[in-house]
């Protein structure tokens, strides 16, 4: 039975959410785009952003439940030991790995 | 519809925003204590941060018929320096007995240093000797599950703090599960680029339900909206939702977990 607030089916969420998300993705294709137009691609697509970046491309193509929990968890630092020192660093939105 | 944000921070915002605020019916917000935007070089710069959050605020609330309440504590961001932290934990107190401070908040990790874990020990230590209600930040993007984590470990092996007095902010996807199963209550931020969307906020109202759940718009200096929980409210109405529901999500359980505070009374 489904819950009592879903007065929608799935095709009206489609339908409800589908151009707004269209032109999410043209704006992730155009981001992947810009990078290849760019000078210093190869090295870019090398990065440890591009590379997680691509593996949340194919999770999201995968058709698995819980995409975005998982999506999460690929740009997520797995460790569990405090750093020595904060000074001077950032979040930049992925892992780098261990130091 | 009337809505409380439990977090959001004025002090960075112009006064025309809570003109905004009150004819949208938000009368009621909380503001933590946080990062100004740059680091603060001594503890005086916190005294005269504290006294804005304490003093100025809810007087130029209150010209717009908003009610302000703050919370008081030491930023994640600049816990690094250890011993400026020390001296601004001395302050606290007495910032902490002002009539519209509720708690000590937002603490928390930034990058998960052992500095910054030292100083949230110091004032995890504060709140249970003062028996202060909790509002905890958690770090951003890749840094956010092992700070989250870490955090509760910290919390959940002091036995004398409860966790239902205790608001984990900032939570994600993959954060909420835990968060929830351990008993703390979550709050989730409608921060466009580095945080949730309301389209996602209510996908976790409806994946996780809304018990202990507190929607945020933590709108400060940065790219933000002080309206986003209306805007928010109004995915929720979208999707065929209940007002009875959506009531609940940003009156009802705003005013429950903050009414644990004795001091706090909604607009």
């Amino acid at each position: 039975m489904s819950p009592p607030y879903q007065t929608m089916d799935a095709l009206e969420i489609l339908e409800l959410y589908f151009i707004e998300n269209r032109a999410r993705l043209l704006d992730i294709a155009s981001f992947l785009d810009r990078i290849d137009r760019y000078e210093g691609a190869e090295a870019a697509r090398r990065d440890y952003r591009y590379t997680a970046f691509q593996s949340a491309v194919d999770l999201l193509k995968s058709g698995a439940a819980g995409r975005t929990a998982a999506i999460q968890t690929i740009f997520s630092d797995p460790t569990t030991e405090p750093l020595e020192s904060a000074v001077g660093l950032k979040a930049f939105g992925a892992w780098k790995g261990e130091a | 519809m009337k809505a409380i944000d439990p977090h959001i921070h004025m002090v960075s915002r112009t006064t025309d925003d809570y003109l905004q605020l009150t004819i949208a019916g938000i009368h009621t917000i909380a503001e933590p204590a946080f990062w100004a935007g740059f680091d603060r070089t001594s503890a005086a710069g916190f005294r005269d941060y504290f006294h804005i959050l304490t003093v100025t605020e809810p007087a130029r609330a209150a010209r717009f018929g908003v009610k302000h309440y703050c919370w008081i504590g030491m930023n994640a961001k600049e816990a690094e320096n250890l011993t400026m932290s020390e001296d601004v934990l001395a302050l606290m107190p007495e910032f902490l007995d002002a009539p519209t401070a509720l708690g000590i908040g937002e603490i928390g990790l930034n990058k998960n240093s052992r500095n910054e874990i030292k100083t949230l020990e110091l004032q995890l230590d504060l709140a249970v000797r003062r028996n202060e209600l909790i509002l905890i930040h958690t770090p951003h993007l890749e840094d956010k599950l092992k700070g989250t984590r870490i955090i509760m470990e910290m919390i959940l092996s002091e036995p004398r703090i409860d966790p239902g007095r205790v608001m984990i902010d900032h939570a994600e996807e993959h954060t909420i599960r835990e968060i929830k199963d351990s008993g703390f209550w979550f709050g989730l931020t409608l921060y466009p680029h580095s945080k949730g969307s309301p389209e996602r906020a209510i996908d976790v109202v409806e994946l996780y339900g809304a018990e202990r759940l507190c929607i945020n718009s933590s709108a400060d200096w940065s790219v933000s909206d002080p309206l986003s929980i209306l805007k928010c409210a109004n995915e929720m109405r979208r999707r065929g939702h209940s007002e009875q529901a959506i009531g609940n999500v940003f009156y009802d359980n705003p005013k429950t977990f903050l009414s644990q505070c004795p001091k706090f009374q909604v607009g």
